[in-house]
């Protein structure tokens, strides 16, 4: 397992999502223009080491949001946000919510999240809580 | 109004501007122990929560789903469920029981459960719980960084000076919507001038949020809502799959994400279902932890005036804080909303948090006047600044901030406003004139604040949220303009977020970007010895608060060279009976020549004297060696004194009227109150003495007394005192010639 913190132990083989090496993460790369805002992002490799120190000290819950923000690193920001939107109350039918579980698992390969979805629908059905028309 | 004079006193105190309401359950309004609050019940078949607290999984609402699926370790489960709250109540209150043993008992408790094990503890026990089980070894404090006018300069100087201060985090918020993104930025060029390493949100709508987030001009967001009731959760536009799934897609980009719950809510927004705040509040705990963040803004939050309002409601606040440490969550305490108009309610309350220390004292403290403040007004603002450090400094306790002088907070105001003021220059944001700038350095309020165009802001800003521009040009505009260091501060920032440390519990960065959280730093309190003591450099930063001066000189003014008036000429003898003996001590016009009020002691001395002779009689000096104290030096002066009464007089001030008859702590008259003492106040005291030495009836002198003279004084009193001590002798009372006759 990795050693935390990441940064400190772990800097070598650190990338961002865009797959800049941390290294390569400097004044002077700002300064010639060559560093974007996605070199300052997230990598999921680092989402998933995150995700198994925090498991193995018991943050178990933790551990699994973060292995669904690994699976959504590559979602691009404006779905990310209308997937949010979907998965508010009232506001998608039963077969939206199976389309954004499918989409989940089959275009982002994020079963995690994929199955959440799946679970939301299934309560959003048996309380009401699909969109209206379709829940009548 | 009320008929007595007291009540009428009484009814215009702060407290009582307050509404006080009795409990109705029925109407949520009330805080613990409903009647209709569940019992604690657990039924698991095939791996399956069949029953929770009461309700059979046919009729689970939202929450329970969730809860049952997410919310309860269920191989812990039965074990905690079975046993006895009243022994987790004493587990929690027992230092000798580790944090980690209740952290895996509290992951199978049902919310029920939860506040069952609350029911038995009493504030004391619940503040060592929570010590015991903050998340993070040291505890922190957060800031809200906002004002009125939205003025970019003074949101730059504001936050720098926070982050000065030892803020670890910084939150903003907004007036208009679309300031957000430059709002955000200010505050986060302010902090890191202020200090490299501290965290910053804005607080706005989630999509908005995330937006800017991405931009990296954020690094956390703490305003994921919960609410207790299935009602109230949709009511404010979630479910708890969708909170899920949002604080999932703020980790997706790096963002420390902590949800924010709190008693009353629900009943605020009419549908507590006749559950008690607490209740409620477990509920959401569970669902919180269950979602997957890391901690939770908790402890009524907005709502706060609402619990008070009910019996117990300072209590029930410390109960969540506890229960969702209990869970193993970050804790920001609350304290953040103007919850009551009596500063004595409002510090007492807060003794909750900051004795136990939490992850964050505040869930926003106000680094800026209430009336600048956006997030409901600020319970402790700048204006307590001061007090806030010497509480921590009365009670060695870190409350996660440090005092500063003057001139460091200038210093770093105007920088943080140039680094802004340099940002905005080089992006071709609309310009931030120098005599802005000055006006952020020296501001109170954005009242300040010269008038600044909000629209061309606007604009502005617009076309860069909906750019391609970044924290990365942020950066190369700072290293450009030569604010290398903030650049360099930025930018860790942003290697930071590749990293993801401070996603883990309670993360917060302290010096040099060092990364602390449960996972590197957990709390190891367990009882005295143990845990984090405030210690070292930490309790040396606390000690020296700006306002403290050395006492090593604090009586320079008090001291001087000998009086050529005063001579001695050997041993002090008994003399005639017209006579008055005033005693000095032994550092009375030559050590010290003033008095604690500064009155010369030559001037001292020919008033008693000419007072003396206003009666008739002759007053003779003698110095007392051997004593400093008062009713030693005018119990010997009165052995001395050939009518038996003596003047005693220290060099402070502090004199009495002594008899040789009276015990020596009796006296005829005392006049401790010597700051308020008057020339005119010793030669009454000369007249009353000469009387009482003539056998007439005398009336005391009145003297003034200023009981806040004793607290202004009592180190001056105690260095003089000291310094007099010094002088001591092992010498008989010596006769003094003062070259100086009364005009009587």
């Amino acid at each position: 397992m990795p050693t935390y913190p990441l940064y400190d132990n772990e800097a070598d083989s650190l990338q961002a999502a865009s797959g800049r090496a941390l290294r390569d993460v400097t004044l002077d790369a700002a300064l010639d223009g060559s560093l974007t805002i996605d070199d300052l992002q997230v990598h999921r490799s680092a989402l998933l080491a995150q995700a198994d120190i925090a498991k193995a000290a018991g943050y178990a819950q933790l551990a699994q949001n973060f292995a669904r923000a690994a699976e959504l690193t590559v979602v691009p920001r404006t779905e990310i946000i209308e997937m949010y939107n979907i998965l508010r109350p009232g506001r998608a039918s039963r077969e939206e919510l199976d389309a954004l579980s499918r989409r989940l698992e089959q275009h982002f390969q994020a079963p995690i999240c994929a199955a959440m979805v799946r679970e939301a629908a299934e309560v959003y059905a048996a309380r009401g809580l699909l969109r209206h028309h379709d829940a009548l | 109004m009320s008929n007595l004079k007291r009540f009428r006193a009484l009814e215009e105190r702060d407290i009582n501007r307050e509404t006080f309401v009795e409990s109705w359950p029925e109407a949520g309004l009330m805080v613990a122990d409903s009647p209709y609050d569940p019992h604690p019940s657990l039924r698991i078949e095939n791996g399956r929560v069949v029953e929770l607290d009461g309700r059979a999984e046919a009729d689970f609402d939202t929450l329970d789903c969730y809860i049952a699926r997410h919310g309860i370790d269920l191989l812990v489960a039965p074990e905690v469920m079975a046993l006895d709250s009243l022994t987790i109540a004493h587990m929690l209150a027992d230092i000798n029981i580790p944090r980690a043993v209740l952290l895996r008992l509290a992951a199978g408790c049902t919310p029920a459960k939860l506040v069952d094990i609350m029911r038995h503890m009493n504030v004391l026990e619940m503040m060592n719980g929570l010590a015991k089980m903050r998340v993070r070894r040291i505890p922190a404090n957060q800031a809200h960084v906002t004002n009125r006018r939205e003025n970019p300069a003074l949101l730059a100087a504001d936050a720098a000076e926070a982050a000065l201060r030892g803020f670890a985090e910084l939150e903003t918020t907004v007036g208009v919507a679309r300031s957000a993104p430059f709002n955000a930025l200010a505050i986060l060029v302010g902090a890191q001038t202020g200090r490299g390493g501290v965290m910053t949100q804005c607080a706005v709508e989630e999509s908005l949020g995330l937006r800017i987030a991405m931009k990296g001009l954020t690094t956390y967001a703490e305003t994921l809502s919960v609410y207790g009731t299935e009602q109230a959760f949709v009511d404010g536009d979630d479910s708890p799959w969708s909170k899920a799934f949002l604080a999932s897609a703020y980790a997706s980009r790096g963002v420390k994400v902590r949800f924010t719950s709190g008693t009353g809510s629900e009943a605020l927004m009419g549908s507590a279902e006749q559950r008690s705040m607490l209740y409620l509040e477990a509920r959401c705990l569970c669902v919180t932890r269950g979602a997957g963040s890391q901690g939770v803004q908790n402890g009524s939050i907005s709502c706060i005036a609402l619990p008070e309002s009910l019996p117990g409601g300072v209590r029930a606040v410390l109960a969540e804080n506890l229960m969702a440490s209990m869970l193993g969550l970050e804790v920001a305490s609350g304290n953040d909303a103007l919850a009551s108009h009596s500063a004595i309610r409002k510090s007492a309350k807060l003794m909750l948090q900051f004795i136990p220390g939490t992850d964050f004292i505040f869930s926003g403290y106000s680094a800026v006047p209430r009336k600048d403040n956006m997030f409901g007004g600020g319970n402790f603002d700048a204006d307590d600044l001061d007090d806030y450090a010497v509480l921590q400094r009365d009670m060695q306790i870190d409350g996660g901030t440090r005092s500063i002088t003057e001139a460091e907070a200038e210093a770093i105001r105007r920088r943080g406003a140039q680094a802004i003021q340099a940002v905005y220059a080089e992006l071709g944001f609309p310009d931030i004139g120098d005599h802005e700038v000055e006006a952020a350095v020296q501001a109170y309020s954005s009242d300040d604040m010269p008038t600044r165009d909000i629209v061309p802001d606007l604009v502005a800003a617009d076309a860069f949220l909906a750019g391609d521009r970044s924290m990365v040009d942020v950066v190369a505009a700072l290293a450009r303009r030569g604010f290398t260091d903030v650049a360099e501060h930025l930018l860790t920032m942003g290697r930071q977020r590749i990293a993801g440390d401070y996603l883990q519990p309670a993360a917060i960065f302290g010096r040099d970007f060092v990364v602390q959280s449960a996972i590197n730093q957990p709390n190891d309190y367990t009882g005295p010895g143990t845990g984090y003591r405030v210690e070292g450099a930490r309790w040396h930063e606390i000690s020296h608060i700006h306002q403290a001066k050395s006492p090593r000189d604090f009586i320079a003014d008090r001291l001087g060279s000998p009086l050529e008036s005063l001579a001695g000429y050997g041993n002090a003898k008994r003399g005639g009976s017209t006579e008055v003996v005033v005693a000095i001590g032994p550092a009375f016009g030559r050590i010290m020549t003033k008095t604690i009020g500064g009155l010369n002691h030559e001037e001292v001395l020919k008033a008693v004297l000419t007072g003396i002779a206003e009666e008739g009689l002759i007053g003779r000096i003698v110095r007392i060696w051997r004593s400093s104290d008062c009713a030693e030096i005018g119990h010997v002066g009165a052995k001395l004194s050939g009518s038996g009464v003596s003047i005693g007089i220290q060099s402070r001030g502090t004199s009495i009227i002594h008899r040789v008859d009276l015990a020596r702590l009796n006296n005829l008259e005392l006049f401790s109150q010597s700051p308020s003492m008057t020339l005119d106040t010793y030669r009454a005291m000369g007249r009353n003495a000469a009387r009482y030495a003539a056998g007439k009836m005398t009336t005391p002198v009145p003297v003034t007394v200023d009981n806040w003279a004793r607290l202004r004084l009592i180190v001056k009193t105690a260095l003089l005192h000291r310094r007099e001590s010094e002088e001591i002798r092992d010498l008989p009372p010596e006769a003094l010639r003062f070259d100086w006759e009364p005009e009587v």
